[in-house]
């Protein structure tokens, strides 16, 4: 390891990393080795660390299929230079539910017929936990807003909006029960 | 290659005068395109969203000032209280990218880019903030005018960081309006902000996307300002046809991959006129 970090004089931490470094992956520490340091995240996730479920497609934050939780936001992966997020909570899809047992969101859009081809699935699978965290009864279009940064080819997003607003109902009636 | 991540400000500072030609990175939805693309192989990297001194925002009442912190995000700029302060900056912000490139990307970023279709450049302009920059030599702060020099070009020192920006806080309307493609990820192709300081009987037009970097349409702020009712919120249809005449005759649009010059100036008078008539309702 060549992370130096030490206190200064504030008592922030400064870090300075050359080849080697770690990020919090999912609630566990990833070696990051023998890699060029301006990777982005997603690069660093699928390549490095073998976390194939972000997909690559426009590497220019448009298709939101890389989409990742950073920090506690949502973010594009692609636009994350991963050594930037050292010391930071990362979550991507994997992390989301184990295998087998998937999540009431991921359920929701199998239920739903909103996965077609399913390029965007993952993006859009932490869009959309994000959003009910944050807005438990979203509007249509609300939803449309929220999820105007994933771009799907396949559906025209009609069943991806009924997945999202089964989820709520679910969710509420879970709670009322 | 070094990527530092200072979460101080002398930190990040004594990092740029260290080494001068490193990339400053905040939230990478401009920069790690580049990157990724190969148009860019940074050297050095100075990471400088985690700076605390660059997370927050402050309003000075006495002054009607907010300063805000260069590594605040859209997001965050579109939140009450700061987006009841600022609400045209706060409409701005929402008309960026997506939810995605809101949480990342920084007005700090915005201002260091300077893209002529920088979203939140228009409102600053329109509200002539101060632009303020630190480096290991000092600090200095110029108005945004003076800031932007052209096309993704500012008057940043290599080994200076943005530190933040102050906000007049005005008592009036204010809005922006943006052309795009479609309504969400769009990199615009006109913008317009009119902010109006109704105490001041005067209000303020900047147009983005229209020229090498945000315009001031001084000819249709002044004749504006002669001719509407301030107080009842009246401007007839020929002073709004007029205001936006005005302002696409200020324009100075291209043709580009994008859209044709003539349609943005179109666009340009479409926006403005629109604009003065959400504030100024009454005929």
């Amino acid at each position: 390891m060549s992370n130096h970090n030490g206190p200064t004089l504030d008592g922030s931490i400064a870090v300075q990393l050359n080849e080697h470094y770690s990020l919090d992956v999912n609630g566990e520490t990833r070696e990051v080795q023998d890699a060029w340091i301006g990777e982005s995240l997603l690069y660093v996730l699928r390549e490095r660390l073998g976390l194939m479920g972000s997909k690559g497609a426009c590497e220019q934050g448009e298709c939101g299929s890389c989409s990742v939780m950073v920090g506690g936001e949502l973010v594009c992966s692609c636009l994350v230079m991963a050594a930037s997020a050292i010391g930071q909570p990362i979550v991507s899809i994997e992390g989301v539910a184990p295998v087998g047992s998937p999540s009431d969101v991921q359920q929701a859009f199998v239920t739903a017929g909103a996965v077609q081809c399913g390029f965007c699935t993952p993006g859009l699978i932490m869009a959309t936990h994000n959003l009910l965290e944050r807005s438990p009864e979203p509007t249509e279009t609300e939803i449309r807003e929220e999820l105007s940064g994933n771009v799907c080819r396949c559906t025209g997003y009609g069943r991806i909006i009924d997945a999202v607003q089964q989820v709520a109902v679910a969710r509420r009636s879970a709670v009322a029960s | 290659m070094t990527v530092l991540v200072p979460t101080s400000l002398d930190e990040a500072l004594s990092a740029l005068a260290g080494m001068p030609d490193a990339l400053v990175l905040a939230g990478g939805t401009d920069a790690m395109v580049e990157v990724n693309m190969g148009h860019r192989k940074p050297i050095d990297v100075v990471s400088v969203n985690r700076v605390s001194e660059l997370r927050s925002w402050t309003y000075d009442p006495i002054e009607a000032t907010v300063h805000i912190g260069a590594a605040l995000t859209y997001s965050e700029l579109m939140q009450p209280p700061l987006a009841d302060l600022l609400p045209a900056l706060a409409e701005a912000a929402r008309t960026v990218g997506s939810p995605q490139i809101r949480n990342a990307g920084t007005l700090g970023g915005n201002l260091g880019t300077c893209s002529p279709a920088g979203d939140g450049l228009p409102v600053l302009t329109a509200l002539d903030a101060v632009v303020h920059l630190a480096s290991t030599r000092g600090e200095r702060s110029l108005p945004i005018r003076e800031f932007m020099v052209g096309v993704k070009r500012t008057a940043r020192e290599r080994d200076e960081l943005i530190t933040g920006v102050t906000v007049p806080v005005l008592e009036g309307w204010q809005g922006y309006s943006k052309v795009g493609v479609r309504n969400a990820m769009v990199i615009a192709l006109a913008t317009a902000c009119v902010a109006v300081d109704t105490p001041g009987r005067n209000l303020r037009l900047a147009i983005g996307s229209v020229g090498t970097t945000i315009l001031r349409c001084d000819e249709a702020e002044q004749f504006a300002a002669a001719e509407v009712d301030f107080i009842g919120c009246v401007a007839s249809s020929a002073t709004v046809s007029r205001f936006g005449e005005l302002a696409a005759a200020h324009s100075r649009p291209i043709d580009d991959h994008r859209s044709s010059a003539a349609y943005r100036r179109h666009a340009i008078g479409v926006l403005s006129s629109r604009l003065l008539r959400r504030a100024f309702p009454h005929e």
